[in-house]
């Protein structure tokens, strides 16, 4: 085999196996250049499976421990994997680069080693589901970066960053014992644990009660992962309370993460016969998810703190994805995977930018962040684009998403679904221009005034990643190019 | 619907409701994380029984036996149980930070100071 | 009646107030699970519950009563909510489960496809005769390996959430004639149960065992000792800084022969690449990641008891 036939694993056991050699060494400088390091070589794994994809491979598989599938675990890489790899790989890189001075302004020296340690654990755990074949496996991974995510968010400076962690361990634990539930079901009835093969033999079964269940179970559990109203009572808090670079690395991956999940059992596995015609999924994920839109959309305008706000906002983004999803049309679907990619950009810009006020003026409450337009014109300049993109501006990443998830109402002929996305979207003009007035037309207060920016390092991941939202909100040729491909594969039956 | 052979499976169900309710309706934070693993050592039995063949042996290779039970749960649930064990860990320390900073495990105590610190803020 | 038994345990730590009795229930309820994996057939799961369940559990929520208090105050709350979830969770198991094969039954689907492979070829692919450690090890190495890298993120989160346990005093328990029974006691028994924590960790090709147990079995002596000789003496044989680091060496080991394979141009974790013949790559590549996920739980085990047992008390 050569280099590029071990792309696959590489992605998933560089970070892997990096977290633990920063425990080994045990030096936080050494730590975060390791971390920084294996993450850019998850993303050139990544960057380079992606390219295979683009240039026709066709579906990756790669047979761990070289015994063929369903007999042992496989990776497969296609066009969805590769692409969700590749967002989650770069946010790595983008955060990691950012991480440095944030870390160092908000977490005890002590820490940092574990930090560094725990960011990769996420890593290398989101990255296995992505790529793994088999369902079993992918709760593993799951729960590694399940874990490792508690750690993270504990770590906040406020007492509440505990019980949000807490909070988000229930729930998860939860979330993951449906799944495995839900699995246990299918294994029951099929024999297998691979996901290929259960897409063969499922339909076969989809009479029976037990797969049935199965399904709902595994749809619950992959609900309260993904914080589909009304199960995303944990997200708020833990984004909220969570070290700026967690907040900014969970936002743009792990949601997106459990989106793939989702999209891969309903349509992959079960598929679109029996999950949407049969089951009638779509019944239940477009109501929760317009509501999800307009009612998150609408609390995130009553809040203080703006990592709070954002953390709403995620919400309701989530709902936008599920809302694509729901639509279960391949243009539906598509705008669904396309927003997932967007979604990534626009808060990963945000919360970066944020991280930067934390960093300069210790907290994100909007009453201590009157006039900080002027004090940081660079930050609030990139938390003004990444908002923007939310809003759905054209020219911006978000502007595509929803002309794809409005094209795809119109061709259902559903105009209260437009209708929903368009007051939406005026709900998050408001919130936006809230934190605007704030900044740029509120004065200072007393003895504060004039430039206070912050430094390079935390500038340059988030300025990149803003002007990404208008890159790919002009050129789309990447995002959208692979959604429709990937669509093509979730559609046309098993991979 | 055969009864005999689905009791099992249905005092596993009771079982796991046991569990489940205890998370979400109990305050205490321990009494919370002891539920849960009740509910997931319930989940571990039910995929055991999954495995199981009449008359089978334990999936050692032996001379004597002609059928054996299914091996693949018992590797699935292995896992599941460090998985288990893992989270009840973090959990029990995140619980002991907790009550150091609240002052109490309970649910309702420490929501109560949660929001009072939320007003305060606003 | 196992199952019976199982019920009134569970009924019983729903209703109490006490935490105390409630750990020592869900301790019962795990030595009750693993008597009914035994009957289920499942040996090595039924050595791996009892040890984890009712050994490394039980001890961690004992260590953190100590800490946190032990009554629970009761709830004016209208449980009706929960009642009417459970509810509906409980039905949708039950319907899920209607038309499910029955328990036992040799031709479930469950039994078919997969399953006989491994029964079939374990012996010829890997040598094994033992076939849970089989597909543990080798067929599904790579879910152990990730199962590894979970044992490590606990250990990791608990140092970050606890510290790694600096002893302050020598806290110890009960009068001088009670210690030193119990050290005496304690002495004789802990090379016993080092042995044959070694025991199980090379036997488990051929019986039950293998590295987590073995891992649980070592740790279970550590605390044993801590327990009667108190936290400076224990730190003088593994100083707690040492165990992060053990246990990040256990997780490398795995992961180093995954990467062998990879040197030679075969897949991650095929054994069957790091030697001439293939079963005897699949004896070494088993041994070798045994060893790795042995030390990991016994490392990561013996930090958390440490970072528990070293914490001070608030009052």
């Amino acid at each position: 085999m050569t280099l590029s036939d071990q792309l696959p694993i590489l992605a998933v056991v560089v970070p892997l196996l990096a977290s633990p050699l920063c425990v080994l060494i045990g030096n936080r400088h050494a730590a975060w250049l390791i971390a920084l390091l294996a993450a850019v070589g998850a993303f050139a794994a990544s960057a380079g499976l992606l390219l295979a994809q683009l240039q026709g491979a066709g579906p990756v598989s790669y047979a761990l421990g070289d015994w063929a599938p369903p007999i042992g675990i496989e990776f497969r890489v296609d066009h969805l994997s590769a692409l969700v790899l590749l967002i989650v790989s770069a946010m790595a890189v983008w955060v990691l680069a950012y991480a440095r001075r944030s870390v160092e302004a908000e977490v005890a020296q002590d820490k940092q080693t574990g930090l560094y340690a725990a960011l990769l654990l996420v890593h290398a755990g989101l990255a296995g589901i992505v790529l793994t074949g088999d369902a079993f496996n992918a709760f593993v991974f799951l729960e590694i970066s399940s874990l490792a995510s508690y750690a993270l968010i504990s770590m906040g400076r406020d007492r509440r960053a505990l019980t949000a962690a807490f909070q988000y361990l229930v729930m998860g634990t939860l979330g993951a014992t449906f799944i495995l539930i839900g699995i246990g079901f299918l294994y029951m009835m099929t024999g297998t644990l691979n996901m290929a093969d259960l897409a063969e033999r499922l339909p076969a079964l989809s009479d029976t009660r037990t797969i049935q269940a199965g399904f709902a179970f595994i749809s619950v559990g992959i609900a309260l992962k993904l914080a589909m109203f009304p199960l995303h009572l944990w997200l708020p808090n833990a984004y909220t309370y969570a070290p700026s670079v967690v907040s900014a690395f969970l936002a743009a991956t792990a949601t997106k993460v459990a989106v793939y999940l989702m999209l891969r059992f309903v349509f992959s596995v079960f598929g679109h016969d029996f999950a949407i015609a049969h089951m009638h999924l779509d019944y239940l994920l477009l109501p929760l998810a317009a509501i999800a839109v307009l009612l998150l959309s609408l609390v995130a305008i009553f809040q203080y703190d703006l990592k709070r706000m954002l953390a709403y906002s995620s919400v309701a983004q989530v709902g936008y994805m599920l809302m694509g999803l729901a639509i279960a049309t391949p243009l539906g679907v598509t705008a669904s995977i396309v927003h997932l990619f967007n979604h990534a950009l626009m808060k990963g810009a945000l919360f970066l930018a944020l991280g930067a006020v934390m960093w300069r003026v210790g907290s994100t409450h909007i009453g201590q962040l009157s006039g900080i337009g002027q004090r940081m014109p660079w930050t609030m300049g990139a938390f003004l684009l990444g908002g923007l993109s939310l809003i759905g501006v054209p020219l911006t990443a978000g502007f595509i998403s929803k002309w794809y998830l409005v094209s795809a109402a119109i061709a259902q002929g559903w105009w209260w679904l437009i209708l929903v996305i368009v007051i939406s979207s005026l709900l998050a003009v408001i919130y936006i221009w809230r934190v605007v007035e704030t900044a740029w037309f509120t004065p200072s207060p007393n003895g504060t005034a004039g430039r206070a920016e912050a430094p390079l390092s935390l500038l340059l991941p988030t300025w990149t990643l803003a002007l990404a939202n208008l890159y790919f909100g002009i050129d789309t040729s990447l995002s959208v190019g692979m959604a429709e491909a990937a669509v093509g594969g979730l559609f046309g039956g098993a991979p | 619907m055969e009864l005999p052979g689905l009791f099992n499976y249905w005092v596993v169900v009771v079982l796991m409701m046991a569990g489940f309710y205890v998370v979400i309706e109990q305050g205490n934070l321990v009494k919370k994380l002891i539920g849960l693993g009740l509910f997931q050592a319930s989940v571990f039995i039910f995929y055991i029984s999954i495995g199981k063949v009449a008359d089978g042996a334990p999936p050692i290779l032996g001379d004597a036996a002609e059928l054996y039970s299914n091996p693949l749960p018992h590797v699935l649930i292995l896992t599941a149980i460090v998985v288990g064990v893992a989270t009840t860990a973090v959990g029990l320390s995140l619980i002991v930070r907790i009550h150091e900073q609240y002052g109490s495990v309970e649910e309702d105590d420490i929501h109560r100071a949660d929001v009072q610190a939320d007003e305060d803020e606003a | 009646m196992l199952l019976a038994l199982l019920l009134a345990v569970a009924f019983a730590a729903v209703r109490m107030r006490d935490l105390f009795s409630v750990v020592m229930l869900f301790s019962i309820y795990s030595l009750l699970t693993a008597a009914l994996f035994m009957d289920l057939d499942a040996v090595d799961v039924a050595f791996t519950e009892a040890a984890v369940g009712a050994g490394v559990s039980t001890i961690l929520m004992l260590a953190s009563l100590r800490l946190v208090g032990r009554s629970e105050q009761a709830r004016r709350r209208n449980p009706l909510l929960a009642l009417s979830v459970v509810a509906v969770t409980g039905a949708a198991l039950i319907y899920g489960l209607s038309d499910a094969p029955l328990l036992g039954d040799p031709n479930a689907p469950a039994q078919q496809h997969v399953a006989p492979y491994y029964i079939q070829n374990a012996m010829a692919d890997t040598g094994v005769p033992n076939l849970v450690t089989a597909v543990l090890a080798s067929y599904r190495g790579f879910d152990t390996f990730g199962e590894t890298l979970v044992v490590f993120t606990a250990g990791l989160a608990v140092m970050l959430l606890l510290g790694s346990g600096r002893a302050r005093d020598n806290q110890q328990y009960g009068s001088e004639d009670d210690r030193n029974i119990q050290r005496l006691v304690v002495r004789a028994l802990i090379p016993w149960i080092l042995v044959f924590a070694l025991y199980v960790q090379f036997h488990g090709d051929f019986g039950a065992g293998g590295g987590f147990q073995a891992g649980v079995i070592f740790a279970s002596a550590f605390v044993l000792f801590d327990l009667v000789h108190g936290h400076r003496v224990t730190a003088q044989v593994i100083p707690a800084h040492w165990l992060p680091r053990l246990g990040a060496l256990g997780a490398l080991i795995y992961g180093g022969v995954g990467l062998c394979s990879l040197f030679v141009g075969q897949p991650f974790l095929d054994y069957a690449a790091l030697a001439q013949d293939p079963i005897a790559g699949q004896h070494l590549g088993i041994l070798l990641v045994e060893l790795g996920v042995g030390l990991t739980v016994f490392s990561v085990i013996t930090a958390i008891y440490y970072a528990f047992s070293t914490r001070e008390q608030l009052r």
